[in-house]
């Protein structure tokens, strides 16, 4: 871990660098949904409503696919406000998402089955929309463990880039997971379908026909009126 | 000397007295009259809240469970009543808007004497408290204290012929305050059904009151039915119209999804829904799904004879 001191011996907060004055500050802010979940199982079992543990599948679930659109955010909100820095907090909210992943996966496994390895084998491979959710945790797990500065080294950064493009393929998954789930109200499963759509598809246009008019496209947006005016 | 000649009296037929039910609506009405008259329109659903009334039953032993009843908080905090949203505690929230009173019941099909019959008749049917389990087939499950009557005194009423070999439930449509029905989620009304059989089973109850009061409209008030053994969505909720039918009804969800919910949707633990098992429940509002799930939720002594050489598993 880094100190909160910077190499001149200031504060972090009285550095230039706000991203890592911010960093903190996000982190809890990521962090606060478990929290609270753990505030309310200790202390609050009723705010959890009167299936708390599906209440807890539910946040952790959302949360997950959240933190998984937001690392997908990142690109293209760099590119799109030209705040590079940016990028500083895409590890972060990967991680977030793998984390709210594996505490949804543990719920699963505790209170909806109860502990019954069998039954939750039988599970994954008889239910696709568990298959695909256990896959996309399965496969987030790699980029969880090589996301760290040391084995992007070990990788190589093209390896590693490479190996990180799966989380496309988590996204997608993590979408069918609960668009099959549901019974019958399709509204968050469509939001998040829609979100991925066009995270996913302003990289295809980026890479195909962005590609030649990139900068002539970008000043056009820029020079663009907006609503005010 | 009877009492009637002392006091030279006539007797009142039952049918002249206020029911109870009509009495107590009354005063709702004037209530709520007076409040929407000093525009305290917020407070309508807090009065309804308030307005739930007595409804005392001497509980059925025979036919009650002895596990604990589930909190009243949980039975009407947390309902699929897909007329009012798809959120669990949708109709919590806006069930209140429920017009239940006047409430009359529609009878028709192979009867011998197709009638209307108003809510307050029903209620004066022989009412008794039943405690029995809630399985939804979402695999959660609930222990409920309802009140009702058996439906086959019902039936007694309108006399189903030989041609009656189905009954068909229908709910209630208020689009104005159905924010589910104006969405169109589903094919509304919602329609269920029960082989004849079933439904005079003793154990199937129309049910009125839960707790010792009126059902609370997020529940299916006024009245609604009870079939213990099935799943949860078997029992329809708001009951505007019954038919006794000869061809086997088509219900809401078999439609919606023929692969996932049939007719029978009896409770078993041995066939999984397509999407997950079935061998075991939460019983709200435990965090673990820990409960194993009985055949037919339990009732298998009573009713498993009823579907004698059926391959249970076709007949889901």
């Amino acid at each position: 871990m880094r100190s909160a001191r910077a190499a001149d011996g200031r504060f972090a907060w009285a550095t230039s660098d706000p991203v890592r004055a911010l960093k903190p500050l996000v982190f809890l802010l990521c962090l606060a949904p478990a929290l609270l979940l753990v505030h309310d199982v200790l202390y609050d079992p009723e705010a959890l409503g009167a299936n708390p543990a599906e209440t807890i599948e539910h946040v952790t679930g959302d949360r997950s696919m959240q933190f998984l659109l937001g690392t997908l955010a990142i690109t293209p909100l760099r590119r799109i406000t030209g705040w590079g820095k940016l990028i500083r907090f895409r590890r972060m909210l990967g991680l977030f998402a793998f984390f709210y992943g594996v505490l949804h996966l543990a719920a699963y496994i505790a209170f909806d089955h109860y502990f019954d390895v069998p039954a939750i084998l039988a599970d994954i491979v008889k239910r696709p929309f568990v298959t695909v959710g256990f896959a996309a945790l399965v496969l987030m797990t790699p980029l969880a463990v090589t996301s760290t500065a040391g084995w992007i080294r070990r990788l190589g950064a093209q390896n590693w880039s490479r190996l990180h493009k799966a989380v496309y393929a988590i996204a997608v998954l993590g979408v069918l997971h609960y668009w099959w789930l549901v019974k019958r109200d399709l509204t968050w499963p469509m939001i998040y379908g829609a979100i991925l759509a066009v995270l996913l598809g302003w990289r295809v246009w980026n890479e195909t026909l962005g590609r030649q008019r990139r900068r002539p496209a970008r000043v056009r947006a820029r020079a663009e009126p907006g609503p005010a005016e | 000397m009877s009492m009637r000649a002392l006091t030279g009296l006539k007797p009142i037929p039952p049918s002249e007295i206020t029911p109870r039910e009509v009495f107590l609506d009354r005063r709702r009405f004037l209530a709520g009259a007076t409040a929407a008259a000093a525009g305290l329109g917020t407070a309508a659903p807090a009065l309804a809240e308030e307005m739930a009334m007595k409804l005392p039953a001497a509980r059925n032993a025979a036919f009650s469970t002895t596990d604990a009843p589930t909190a009243k908080k949980i039975i009407t905090g947390y309902n699929n009543f897909y007329e009012f949203g798809m959120g669990k505690s949708d109709p919590a929230a806006s069930a209140s808007k429920m017009s239940v009173r006047p409430w009359t019941i529609e009878i028709g099909g192979a009867v011998e004497k197709p009638r209307t019959i108003g809510i307050e008749e029903v209620m004066r049917l022989p009412l008794e408290e039943r405690v029995y389990r809630f399985r939804c087939v979402e695999a959660w499950s609930m222990v409920a204290p309802w009140i009702g009557v058996e439906f086959n005194k019902l039936a007694a009423l309108v006399g189903p012929t030989s041609k009656a070999k189905y009954v068909r439930f229908t709910s209630v449509v208020q689009p104005s305050v159905m924010s589910g029905v104006r969405a169109e989620v589903i094919d509304f009304p919602y329609v269920e059904g029960l082989r004849i059989d079933e439904a005079m089973h003793p154990l199937t109850i129309l049910a009125v009151g839960l707790y010792g009061e009126t059902l609370p409209n997020q529940n299916g008030a006024p009245v609604r039915v009870i079939v213990p053994w099935k799943y949860g969505f078997k029992s329809a909720k708001s009951i505007v119209r019954i038919d006794f039918v000869e061809d086997q009804p088509r219900s809401t969800w078999m439609k919606l999804q023929p692969s996932e919910y049939g007719f029978y949707s009896n409770v078993n633990p041995a066939v999984d829904h397509p999407r997950w098992s079935q061998a075991r429940e939460r019983r709200l509002p435990d965090f673990f799904a820990s409960t194993p799930t009985l055949p037919f939720n339990g009732y298998a002594d009573q009713v498993a004879s009823l579907y004698a050489g059926m391959d249970l598993k076709k007949f889901f």
